[in-house]
């Protein structure tokens, strides 16, 4: 039933939704707190993220009498991004709580993250009683006002009876069309109020529509373009993950022997050591790859936004290249980047209609002059730097002895750009990383939910010592929980992306970027887990045996070289055609 | 080109509907030129209508922006149909004896009403488009307009349909084809 009525689900979230026996206090008076969490249970949300005050204290009586198992975080804000791991390696909506006032503001960076992502989220925060809303109660804040441009929707709930109807709307807008946060504020006196407890089956709205199936007048068109073009290039972005599309996309690639560019968070939709994977696009995009953008004649961009990290200065972004751009939400259609074919559709159901139209072909040429513009010399002289531990080494390192099959989360800077370029990613959904938002501190969090929503894979998290200690209180809560997560600190005592900024564009002056820290291996002891410190290139493949040898959480702090920079990297407002390859330096590269 | 499109907008009557339009016209950086809300024919459906100054694609893009919001039920750019846009304003003018005549002489002309009057004072009361507001507050202005409210624009098509029945994303934007089908429900 749920089915046949949103089939504009993306397929994970369809799969993990079925259908599900009643809950078995289906006809009971209940509590709205009671309600609250009858209703996630009828979702099939088991791990909930969030942390107790005021407003919530009759949610979290309800609580221990659920089946939900809630997961202490050290600060809201932390709370809102492991809830949006969870559901970037599940495909399932992640769920965080909070309190009123305070608590729910210190969601609001979450919900941002998973907004510019596209991650399906449900934020549920307890709001002042009603007779006290709109006179500044105590931890009284407009959270739906607050909240409004950052969520796909947001609701203030004013009757127990509405609890469940609302979060059963909240899950379906959540999950469906393209994935969003959505937040559900309900007054501390609705979650004391009683109502009888019926979880409806469906959800509805005359005002959401989202368009699934392509118009196939558009595929066609698609199709046209692209068994004309003689050097098409695909986009590959993360819709294709959100639309559980990955085998229908590597149908396509192989059929049409179109070659693949990634944005950063397409990486891992198609397998990187694939002959047609090419690698990322954009600011911090292999050379090859920003070349065959500006040489490519037809662009094929399926699931992605044209973000301006991707794309460069637009003006010289694809200068030779018609456009075909796949993408669930129109209102992204022709937002950045001029299009010539929109197809407005889920990415599945448009690679299924597209796929068998377009041509079996090989670009033999076309792929072969992408070859010749690798940058081979780069990854040569960065093996070639014994004396610290090298970046590029310690991702190289964390891959191969995952075997690349590891689920990595990253904070925001150079780690995040040096994993993105060397991790090599193969599947989809183990590539946990803030993209629109660019959210420091997302790191930690994010293995902590990543880890709870995939207790069967191997978690690291790849930080900066900056990022790190935004967030590193959750060490605590991975500890509480035991969580086998391994953190790589790249401790370089700078905050590294915006130090190399003004050192490659502001002629080094270096503005309150040297950042001190705490001795990172005993503060792991301090919270109860293992520290172990790696100081030159020799050590680090031992320390990560080592790490992943352990139970629990581990810290291990690699002391890089303190101005070791990003390459390639496209200066601000440029095109990418502009990107620096090299430093003036040619020690540091 | 800029021009002034006018969009009419059905919304769900719920509270906060046009914090959130206006909300997200603010935040994308949309120019209002004038917005007016109230009810519509049907019960529980608000209709407003948004004078919005731009490129046709970015009031293409502003016309998506709406569709996003889930209490916005149909938007349809009358810029391009035979319609009616109206405005009423209310104008508060100086009238002594001696220039009363004149100014009633004016509002005839211009089919405005003269709703209240003191010794020194008329208040007219005009509809018309925005153009024919503007020509009689400036025949009013010499006397002196001591107040002024203008409601901004209200527009309907022409023609016997009761609600506008093709909303503005298109197949030619790439959109499925069962997409935004004419409200069922509204008609219904």
């Amino acid at each position: 039933m749920v089915l046949a009525d949103a089939p504009n689900m993306t397929a994970t979230a369809l799969a993990a939704l079925g259908e599900r026996p009643p809950h078995p206090w289906t006809g009971q008076t209940l509590s709205g707190a009671q309600i609250t969490c009858a209703s996630l249970e009828a979702e099939g949300v088991t791990t909930v993220f969030g942390y107790p005050g005021g407003a919530v204290i009759p949610l979290y009586d309800a609580l221990p009498g659920s089946g939900l198992h809630h997961v202490l975080v050290r600060f809201e804000q932390w709370a809102a991004l492991a809830a949006d791991a969870y559901a970037r390696v599940t495909g399932r909506v992640g769920v965080c709580m909070a309190t009123s006032g305070p608590g729910a503001t210190n969601l609001v960076t979450g919900l941002a993250n998973a907004h510019l992502d596209s991650v399906p989220l449900v934020a549920i925060t307890g709001q002042v009683g009603q007779p006290m809303i709109g006179r500044d109660a105590f931890q009284e804040v407009d959270i739906t006002g607050i909240t409004l441009p950052i969520t796909k929707h947001n609701y203030l709930v004013q009757r127990a009876e509405d609890i469940a109807p609302t979060i059963k709307e909240a899950f379906y807008l959540a999950a469906s069309g393209r994935p969003g946060p959505v937040l559900v504020d309900i007054p501390k006196n609705v979650f004391v109020a009683k109502a009888p407890f019926h979880y409806p089956a469906t959800a509805r709205r005359a005002g959401y529509q989202p368009s699934t199936s392509p118009n196939m007048r558009q595929v066609k068109l698609a199709a046209e373009a692209i068994n004309r073009a003689e050097k098409p290039l695909i986009m590959a972005g993360h819709g294709i993950m959100l639309a559980g599309a990955t085998d229908l996309f590597a149908r396509f690639v192989e059929r049409s022997g179109i070659p693949v560019v990634f944005t950063l968070l397409g990486l891992g939709c198609f397998p990187e050591d694939h002959p047609l994977a090419l690698g990322m696009m954009g600011m911090h995009g292999h050379r090859h790859v920003n070349a065959a953008l500006s040489e490519t004649d037809l662009l094929v961009n399926i699931g992605a936004r044209f973000d301006d990290r991707a794309t460069g200065k637009i003006s010289g972004f694809i200068p030779q290249a018609k456009v075909v751009h796949v993408d669930i939400d129109p209102a992204e259609i022709g937002k950045n980047v001029k299009t010539d074919v929109p197809v407005v559709g889920d990415a599945a159901e448009v690679l299924k209609a597209l796929t068998p139209l377009v041509a079996a072909r090989r670009y033999g040429q076309w792929t072969g002059w992408i070859e010749g513009q690798r940058d081979e010399a780069l990854l040569a002289a960065l093996e070639d730097r014994p004396n610290h531990p090298e970046p590029y080494t310690i991702i190289k390192a964390i891959s191969d002895a995952s075997d690349g099959e590891a689920i990595v989360a990253t904070d925001v800077g150079q780690h995040q750009m040096w994993t993105a370029q060397h991790f090599g990613f193969n599947h989809p959904d183990r590539w946990i990383t803030s993209g629109g938002l660019g959210t420091m501190g997302y790191g930690l969090p994010a293995a902590i939910g990543a880890k709870l929503g995939r207790p069967d894979l191997e978690v690291w998290t790849v930080v900066g010592d900056g990022g790190f200690q935004m967030s590193l209180n959750e060490l605590a809560t991975a500890a509480q929980e035991n969580l086998d997560i391994n953190v790589a600190v790249v401790n370089n005592g700078y905050l590294g992306m915006v130090r190399q900024w003004q050192d490659l564009f502001h002629a080094k002056n270096y503005s309150e970027v040297e950042i001190s820290g705490p001795d990172f291996v005993k503060l792991a002891e301090a919270y109860g887990v293992t520290g172990i410190r790696v100081k030159t290139d020799a050590e680090i493949r031992p320390a990560i045996a080592r790490a992943r040898s352990i139970k629990g959480p581990v810290v291990i702090d690699f002391v890089i070289e303190p101005e070791a920079n990003v390459y390639p990297i496209v200066p601000p407002g440029a095109s990418n055609s502009d990107a620096l390859h090299r430093a003036f330096d040619d020690t540091d590269v | 080109m800029k021009s002034a499109h006018t969009l009419v907008v059905l919304v769900e009557d719920h509270p906060g509907v046009l914090n959130r339009v206006v909300s997200m016209m603010r935040r994308r950086s949309f120019n209002i030129d004038s917005i007016t809300v109230g009810h519509s024919e049907q019960p529980g459906i608000s209709r407003m209508t948004l004078v919005v100054v731009g490129e046709d694609d970015e009031v293409e893009q502003v016309g998506k922006q709406l569709y996003k919001l889930m209490e916005v039920l149909k938007v349809t750019d009358l810029s391009d149909q035979a319609c009616i846009a109206h405005e009423l304003a209310l104008v508060k003018v100086a009238a002594k004896a001696q220039h009363r005549a004149e100014i009633l002489q004016i509002a005839g002309i211009y089919d405005a009403r003269v709703i209240d009057a003191t010794p020194a004072s008329l208040v007219l009361e005009a509809t018309g488009s925005e153009q024919k507001i503007d020509a009689l507050l400036a025949m009013l202005r010499g006397f002196g307009i001591r107040e002024l409210v203008r409601t901004g624009r209200i527009a309907m098509a022409r023609g016997g349909t009761a609600a506008p029945t093709k909303g503005m994303t298109t197949v030619s934007n790439g959109v499925g084809d069962g997409a935004r089908e004419p409200l069922v429900a509204l008609t219904n």
